[in-house]
């Protein structure tokens, strides 16, 4: 982010941006900066919260006043919303997936496309409430995504249902993809909510969580690097890491 | 998902350590009174059109984001899965402020809206952005653009 201000103020384009890693923008000094004390995912504070979102992006634009830089203002304040440790709620999402056996082969694909079809209405619900999914970037239906997890726990020589993308960059996708379902789907129940208590329910509660820890594990170990790449760092968070094996 | 502070410490010395170009002293563009200028967004969470390219990993590219696209055909696919996604699953505007961005408009306190807005995948090398840097200057100045807001994830 602070090398494409540089980039662009270069060729003669004013430039702000926000920083959400202060001490990052220190060393890349940008010409001009506003430090925010925010979550990773939220630079304009929280969503939902207009007058707020207002108040970070007119302290942003201000900076294009200064009168010299470079410029590393701090917002002053923290985001409105629930706090992310409310203390005895839990995901109201109960998912009774029955008794599918999950160490075995097909048992794996009826548990999660159950679970699935389990939070199907609250994810219509969901989509139905905000106009929007930001699910689709696989193109796989959320079916046939477990269906191709399951077969790529079973066997890592399963083709990429979609010709011309790679295996791991389609796991990639396919991942990130039902992230975006389940919390869209949980996130459309009444109640409080925070994205840290949901995440917890994704991967502490539910199928999906635990063959994606399954599933990075696989990824981990293999000779691929793009699939490697998946089961080193970009499936399970940081934050979820004391979960696998 | 967290915090910086909140995250497990050898997770903050990876990111807080890492080793970060030498871009030297900033440069200094310069431009009219804030209410006569015409503002684009350039985000780095790696969004883009429903119907457009995800982007890979590691990926330079950039994606561009019409002024009139609606928030339904904008997704995400960032390869990192170390930031809150949920903010941008309930409202486009806490990663992509572009109704905060017409307000101001409608406002005063902005001239314009860029007609094009342009989307990075972040957590790429800034040097493997260089070439595609360059050529969206010349397409924001091409749209008479002078402030760029940076939105990052």
């Amino acid at each position: 982010m602070g090398g494409l201000s540089h980039y662009l103020e270069r060729a003669g384009l004013p430039t702000a941006g926000i920083s959400l890693v202060r001490r990052q923008t220190e060393h890349i000094k940008p010409p001009r900066a506003l430090a925010v004390d925010f979550e990773l995912g939220r630079p304009f504070g929280a969503p939902n919260e207009p007058v707020f979102q207002r108040r970070v992006l007119e302290a942003l634009l201000a900076l294009f006043e200064a009168p010299e830089g470079p410029v590393l203002a701090d917002f002053p304040d923290p985001p409105p919303g629930p706090p992310a440790d409310l203390e005895g709620w839990s995901c109201p999402v109960n998912l009774a997936v029955g008794e599918q056996d999950l160490d075995d082969d097909e048992g794996r694909f009826k548990a999660l496309a159950q679970e699935i079809e389990l939070l199907r209405p609250w994810y219509d619900m969901a989509v139905s409430a905000r106009g929007r999914t930001t699910y689709g970037i696989s193109g796989l239906e959320p079916a046939d995504i477990a269906r191709f997890m399951a077969d790529f726990i079973k066997d890592q020589n399963t083709p990429s249902p979609r010709p011309g993308i790679g295996v791991g960059q389609l796991l990639k996708w396919a991942t990130d993809d039902l992230k975006a379902y389940y919390f869209e789907a949980a996130m459309a129940r009444p109640g409080a909510s925070s994205d840290v208590i949901l995440a917890d329910w994704l991967w502490g509660e539910t199928v999906c969580g635990r063959l994606f820890l399954e599933l990075c594990e696989i990824c981990a170990a293999s000779e691929d690097a793009m699939v490697k790449r998946l089961g080193d760092r970009s499936l399970v968070p940081h934050i979820q890491a004391h979960r696998r094996a | 998902m967290v915090f910086v502070r909140e995250l497990p410490e050898a997770q903050q010395k990876r990111m807080l350590g890492q080793e970060l170009p030498d871009f030297g002293e900033a440069p200094w563009a310069t431009g009219p009174a804030l209410a006569s200028r015409r503002i684009a967004i350039i985000t780095t969470a790696g969004l883009h059109k429903r119907d457009d390219r995800p982007f890979g990993a590691g990926s330079g590219e950039y994606r561009v984001i019409p002024g009139d696209t609606e928030s339904a055909d904008l997704v995400m696919s960032h390869g990192s899965t170390n930031f809150d996604r949920s903010g941008f699953q309930l409202d486009i505007n806490t990663v992509f402020p572009i109704d905060r961005l017409r307000e101001c408009r409608d406002d005063g306190v902005i001239g314009e809206i860029a007609d094009f807005h342009y989307a990075f995948m972040g957590a790429t090398h800034p040097e493997l952005m260089a070439a595609a840097a360059a050529d969206v200057a010349g397409l924001l100045k091409a749209d008479k653009v002078d402030g760029v807001i940076f939105s990052p994830v």
